[in-house]
């Protein structure tokens, strides 16, 4: 069967963006890509992806706008608590006998899932020998984690879900309400390094002792997820921890034999 | 064929329905799993709180995108993305429901070529969805469920149901 006009234009316009941008969604999962450029369409009065195309390498002010619709920015705070759970049940007494610690939270978003390990790792006394990598491609996002604001209402859903995994402190403990907003104690970011790193074309940048990264591998063809493994075994430290998110998993990766499960229904491995 | 489902469920609930519906098919009854190939001659549950999108090389991806409708998963989710990948060797099925949501991917199944097919709103404990999803597709078939079971046993091996 010949493509359709509309998967010509989608490579057309996924290769414009990494050849003028060089953000590289051409291997993306591309089911999802469609649905959320479909939208970005929509917003930007295009009719077509070629219109789109035609907007955004000529308009570079819309690039920012775009990469909003290219990447999912939908997290919470101890998203699937059992995940924090099991984290501070079974990986932190391992991660207690080391004298320094590196943990990567590797497509943090907006923060929530950074201040959720910060918050976990004050509570379980490994806090000062620990440094935190928060890392993402969108630069707002970053900018947002870095900011560690987020609106009132979500409040609920982060203190019951901070409950389940385990909290042994109140989450009201680590923010100040401020004009329907909760400002996160900004302490509990003094030890973490912000930065722009894609897990499609950036390499390793230290030696992990834990790596999470969920809910980012899902959007990713299944030979970006080997380039993503391949990263992550590259970066952890012998018997270091991986985390991914509660629907993902290294069953058809061929990095499979790298790790060993830890913790399988909360997609912990380790590697071997 | 394979066979792919959707139910609207709260999204903390542990997704048990596949070990509710596997004791009474006889057909294998699985929960997607992510970058997982679509296999014939299984029943593929969609995991509470994830879209589910069907890739053209045959792949299931999942996805936390926003809810649609104020669904995860989403109806429209799936049958917009089948519709792309199988075009028109689909059938879509809405049964019922209390929201619209399907309603808008039914119509993409008919205007790829696929089959669309939906409960008798009559015969349907929630009437909103089959109502929903034939006003989007006046020209999808109407069928009670005992029309539609008979039905679906006649079809040939080859096609993909959702
Ligand atoms: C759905 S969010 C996950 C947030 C958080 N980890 C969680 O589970 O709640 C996915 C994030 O992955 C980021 N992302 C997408 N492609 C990436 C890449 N190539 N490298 C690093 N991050 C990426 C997106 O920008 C987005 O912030």
């Amino acid at each position: 069967m010949p493509d359709k006009t509309e998967d010509i234009e989608l490579t057309l316009l996924l290769e414009a963006i990494y050849r003028k941008y060089h953000y590289d969604f051409r291997d993306y999962a591309m089911a999802s890509i469609k649905r959320r450029l479909k939208q970005a369409c929509a917003y930007f009065e295009c009719e077509t992806y070629s219109q789109l195309q035609d907007l955004i390498l000529h308009d570079e002010s819309v690039f920012p706008r775009m990469l909003s619709y290219l990447t999912v920015q939908v997290s919470e705070m101890f998203r699937d608590p059992s995940y924090f759970l099991a984290l501070r049940e079974k990986v932190l007494p391992h991660l207690h006998t080391y004298p320094s610690l590196k943990v990567w939270i590797a497509g943090c978003s907006t923060g929530e899932e950074l201040y959720s390990l910060a918050i976990l790792f004050r509570e379980e006394g490994l806090e000062d020998r620990t440094m935190f990598y928060a890392t993402d491609i969108n630069t707002e996002a970053l900018k947002k984690a870095e900011a560690g604001v987020f609106a009132m209402d979500r409040i609920p859903l982060f203190t019951e879900n901070h409950r389940k995994s385990g909290g042994k402190t109140s989450l009201s403990d680590y923010y100040t309400a401020a004009y329907g907003a909760a400002v996160f104690d900004k302490t509990l970011r003094q030890k973490t390094v912000f930065s722009d790193h894609s897990l499609v074309s950036d390499a390793v940048f230290a030696e992990m002792h834990f790596i999470s990264c969920r809910n980012v591998l899902i959007y990713f063809s299944r030979e970006l997820q080997n380039r993503a493994f391949h990263l992550f075994t590259e970066s952890l430290a012998h018997r270091g921890f991986l985390g991914l998110g509660s629907k993902e998993n290294i069953n058809f990766s061929k990095y499979r034999d790298a790790f060993q499960d830890f913790s399988r229904v909360d997609r912990i491995y380790q590697k071997v | 064929m394979p066979v792919i489902v959707v139910v609207h469920l709260p999204r903390d609930k542990e997704s048990v329905l596949s070990e509710i519906f596997s004791p009474k098919c006889k057909l294998p009854v699985v929960e997607v799993q992510d970058k997982e190939p679509i296999m014939n001659g299984t029943i593929y549950i969609a995991p509470p709180d994830y879209h589910v999108l069907i890739e053209k090389n045959r792949f299931f991806s999942l996805s936390s995108e926003e809810p649609v409708i104020f669904s995860r998963p989403s109806i429209d989710v799936l049958f917009e993305t089948a519709a792309d990948a199988y075009g028109s060797a689909l059938m879509g099925i809405v049964l019922s429901g209390a929201s619209p949501d399907g309603a808008a991917g039914l119509k993409e199944i008919a205007d790829a070529g696929g089959l669309a097919i939906v409960q008798d709103p009559a015969t349907a404990a929630a009437s909103v969805m089959p109502e929903a999803a034939l006003l989007s597709c006046p020209t999808a078939q109407i069928m009670d469920l005992r029309r539609l079971s008979d039905y679906l046993k006649s079809f040939s091996e080859t096609r993909v149901c959702a």
